[in-house]
């Protein structure tokens, strides 16, 4: 690696300086460095009374060896001559939590503060009256969507984390208020999109759609021509599919933490592993190409 | 999702019944387990929160804690007075909070502080934040308003859990006289627990002062709380046949090897496979600076060989550490050619900076057990332990210190070093003084180094000094000289906490590494701001000798490199806190220097070089 064996001498009378030259006129063996003028080795070894300069000895930058490999800003080794990043995909997590006071605040300040890129967040309570489950959709490139999943699982109240497959049922909401100058066209533009009047005055129509962000972006969008007033939307709530469960309720034998629960699952599992994560591998669907039934 | 008078409905029904003795021995620590034996019928039955609260400090075994009286916190306080807990009342909740933090990493089990509601808390954020950036175990009790003015901006409310959710582990807004203690309890078995941290309880008045003949259970952690303590065994088998197959290995032990009490099968690791070690900063004293496989610390003021290793090496096998920037440089060079082996208990650290290729969770010394048990033979490394033996010799950490100039701080440092035995605590400020400290000073045992580093909070030094020192005594480290070493700047911050060590009597000794300068940005503004020294030139700084003397402690001011070894010795032997305001060269700049976000191979030697 280093085979160029740097003389001392000859590097420190390569530095110009008064000082340097100096130094190298001096013996480098500080065994020969006595007199009244050096300092008492047993109290400071490394005090170099006859030294006079800034910093200290060695190669410069610019003698020294260098390596051949080279990171991307993500910390992933990459062969230098192609800069590669990871692009960002949009992934739906499940967390299930215990339904207690600050959870929800302690979520989403995870995701402020770690400058996560979420897109929407939506909580709800589930059939266990002492748990809630949180869906989060975010955007991130994998290495990122990854961190998303461990600093969640980090939150002592979160029970469990979970990406959904890409076929999960995937559900939003929209309520979209429109001007009411022809309300039998409202009607069969709604129809279209398995809309449902859930307003009416003399002036405006409101209609409820449900179903895929893709299908209620296409109703608000064909809904524009009668004149948006107002809209109003959810989140994404997602579950997987039959029997697979959504961020999973764990079996009663890893609830309980601590040493002998983690000495159980010596596999090397995480304890809540079970329901939680069955899918490592990384998933390129994003939310639009996910749910088709409805259109 | 609910409001506070549902939770405390809700926790009121939930209620748990008193635990039973199977469960409470199965679940508890050693610690509590005999506390708890010996006393729960010997003990006067609680009968308030507050003396629940108390009660489960003492069945977890704490002994010491540290605050400031208020208010808010006064039924805790009462319950306190009668107990078995001493209490050292600091100067300022900051000091409490630093205190209770080094008390945790010289212990190594969580540290205790206490402060009021409002300004109370809110001065114990830095060393709850401090605590947090280096997952040091500690319990912060704060007082706060009663429930029924919670959100009415009563009188000193803050919303404490609000605030120090972001630099906590865990914390909890007790909702029940009846539950408080088991939440103390919880909050202290979570700060112990897996990769550890600071927890926080905060306790209204009225849950304080309200009635309850409930025992706490023992201190264990809620059910949503898992630890991996093992690796899975294919990667490890995977990870020894790469460090196996590798020629130019480094092992990098960070905090976790000490906080982990994995010190010992780390070092068994090392000497076993010759492979050579860098620490980072938190992990000095994780394995023998004098060791021939040391080469010291690695990072922004790391040792050259530390970083031309890390930079050169082919399998970095890291412990316990979390790829810090100041360790890492810009990522983008860290280690490039590097197959990384990452070893930590907190899967969240694995690939959250740099890649793992091996990725271990568990607990550091578990895993280095099953790693050795794995590996079938060294590495070949012979001449990589060659290249680093040359590098150590080619970037020497000598420095120049010639007579007719002003004393060096570095030489301080040695002298300090050469005057104490190997169990010497060392706590610091933060600045220049801290990074010599690292540097000059031979580390060889764990917890003999107390600092503050993902922070970074000046003003560190001296209030971690008491919290060491009170530690070290309840260890049965009595003869341990515990030396503070602070900048003039840092000192500035905490001083007050004198009259804490004077009244106590605490054996410690504060080592001002005086340059009149907030000299660490002294140095950065000469290397990136043209020399120019905005707020960074005190001009004057107090006679710290004199200031120490009016606080009833010895002071010494020095000068000349022939007065050093005297002072060194009459400050470490005096019996009681002791400064010694050491005059030294405001010139000196700290090296070996990477610039932030720079190549760890490319350090500077010296300004020019920058
Ligand atoms: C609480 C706090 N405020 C500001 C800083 C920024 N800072 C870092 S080092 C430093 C100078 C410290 O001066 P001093 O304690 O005298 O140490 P020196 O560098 O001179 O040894 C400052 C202001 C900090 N780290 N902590
Ligand atoms: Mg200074």
């Amino acid at each position: 690696m280093s085979d160029e064996s740097t003389d001392d001498a000859q590097r420190a009378a390569g530095e110009s300086t008064d000082d340097a030259q100096r130094a190298a006129g001096e013996s480098t063996d500080s065994t020969q460095r006595t007199g009244d003028e050096s300092h008492d080795e047993t109290v400071a070894p490394r005090a170099r009374a006859d030294h006079r300069r800034e910093g200290l000895e060695g190669p410069t930058p610019g003698e020294r060896p260098v390596p051949r490999g080279k990171r991307n800003s993500q910390g992933i080794r990459i062969d230098p001559e192609v800069e590669a990043e990871r692009e960002p995909r949009r992934a739906v997590i499940s967390v299930l939590v215990a339904h207690e006071p600050g959870v929800l605040s302690e979520v989403s300040s995870l995701f402020s503060r770690r400058q996560f890129n979420i897109e929407s967040l939506t909580v709800g309570a589930t059939n266990d009256p002492e748990r809630a489950r949180i869906t989060v959709v975010v955007e991130e490139p994998d290495p990122g969507i990854d961190q998303v999943e461990k600093q969640l699982r980090k939150l002592v109240p979160v029970i469990s984390v979970r990406e959904l497959d890409p076929d999960a049922v995937r559900r939003e909401l929209a309520i979209i208020k429109v001007d009411a100058a022809d309300p039998s066209e409202v009607a069969a533009v709604a129809d279209m999109y398995d809309a449902r009047t859930v307003d009416a005055s003399r002036e405006t129509v409101t209609v409820e759609v449900t179903g895929s962000r893709q299908k209620i972006e296409g109703a608000i969008d064909t809904l524009g021509q009668f004149g948006v007033r107002e809209i109003t939307r959810t989140g994404t709530a997602a579950q997987a599919r039959g029997t697979d469960s959504t961020a999973g309720t764990p079996p009663a034998e890893t609830t309980g933490q601590t040493e002998a629960a983690a000495a159980a699952t010596d596999g090397g599992e995480p304890a809540d592993a079970a329901g939680a994560s069955d899918d490592g591998e990384p998933k390129d669907a994003t939310v639009d190409d996910a749910t088709t039934e409805q259109a | 999702m609910v409001g506070v008078s549902e939770r405390a409905q809700a926790a009121a029904e939930s209620e748990a019944e008193p635990a039973t003795e199977t469960d409470a021995e199965s679940a508890t620590t050693d610690a509590s387990e005999t506390a708890a034996d010996e006393t729960t019928d010997a003990r006067t039955p609680v009968t308030t929160g507050a003396q629940s609260v108390v009660r489960s400090l003492e069945n977890a075994g704490v002994e010491h804690c540290f605050g400031v009286q208020g208010g808010a916190i006064m039924p805790v306080y009462d319950a306190v007075f009668d107990s078995e807990l001493n209490h050292y009342m600091m100067a300022h909740e900051q000091a409490a909070a630093h205190a209770a933090d080094a008390y945790g990493i010289v212990a190594g089990r969580p540290g205790v502080c206490l402060a009021t509601s409002g300004p109370g808390a809110t001065n114990l954020v830095t060393g709850i934040a401090d605590a947090n950036m280096d997952s040091d175990p500690m319990v912060a009790l704060t007082g706060q308003v009663p429930t029924e003015f919670v959100g009415n901006d009563a009188f000193q409310e803050t919303d404490t859990t609000g605030v120090t959710a972001p630099i906590t582990k865990d914390n909890t807004f007790a909702a029940s006289s009846d539950r408080v203690g088991d939440d103390v309890g919880e909050a202290f078995a979570l700060a112990a627990t897996g990769r550890p941290g600071p927890t926080l309880v905060d306790l209204p008045k009225d849950v304080t002062q309200g009635d309850t003949d409930r025992e706490p259970g023992p201190a264990t952690p809620p059910d949503t709380y898992h630890v991996q303590e093992r690796a899975p065994a294919d990667a490890v088998q995977d990870a020894a046949r790469t460090i196996e197959d590798s020629n130019e290995p480094v092992l990098l032990f960070g905090g976790g090897v000490i906080k982990g009490d994995a010190t010992e099968a780390a070092r068994e690791f090392a000497k076993e496979y010759e492979i050579p070690v860098v620490t980072t900063m938190p992990a000095l004293g994780s394995f023998p600076e004098d060791h021939e496989l040391s080469l010291e610390m690695g990072g922004m003021h790391g040792t050259g060989y530390a970083n031309m290793a890390l930079t050169h090496t082919d399998c970095l096998i890291a412990v316990g550490c979390r790829f810090d920037d100041r360790l890492t440089g810009g990522i983008e060079t860290f280690a490039p050619d590097a197959e990384v082996v990452h070893i930590d208990i907190d899967p969240a650290e694995i690939s959250k900076n740099v890649e793992a290729d091996h990725p271990l969770v568990g607990d550091a010394g578990t895993v280095l057990t099953q790693l050795d048990a794995a590996m079938d033979e060294q590495p070949s490394a012979t001449k990589w332990r060659a290249t680093c033996k040359q590098w150590q010799s080619e970037y020497p950490m000598d420095y120049a210190a010639p007579r007719d100039e002003p004393l060096k701080p570095q030489f301080v440092v040695e002298a300090y070093d050469a005057a104490t035995s190997d169990d010497a605590i060392v706590t610091t400020g933060v600045g220049q003084h801290q990074m010599w400290a690292a540097q000059y000073w031979t580390y060889t045992e764990p917890r003999t180094w107390v600092s503050s580093h993902g922070l970074g909070t000046m003003g560190y030094g001296l209030p971690a000094a008491i919290g060491a020192r009170i530690a070290a005594d309840a260890e049965g480290k009595e003869d341990a000289a515990v030396i503070a070493f602070e900048g003039d700047g840092s000192f500035l911050m905490t001083m007050q906490e004198l009259a804490v060590a004077v009244r106590e009597n605490l054996d410690v000794t504060v080592a001002v590494l005086n340059n009149e300068y907030i000299g660490m940005v002294r140095q950065w503004q000469d290397a990136f701001f043209d020399g120019r020294h905005s707020a960074s030139d005190y001009g004057w700084c107090p006679d710290f000798a004199k200031l120490a003397e009016a606080f009833g402690a010895k002071g010494i001011a020095v000068e000349e490199y022939d007065e050093v070894a005297d002072a060194v010795q009459e400050s470490v032997e005096y019996d009681g806190p002791a400064v010694v305001d050491f005059r030294v060269d405001p010139a000196e700049n700290v090296y070996p220097m990477v610039p932030s976000g720079g190549d760890n191979g490319q350090f500077a030697l010296a300004e020019d070089q920058l």
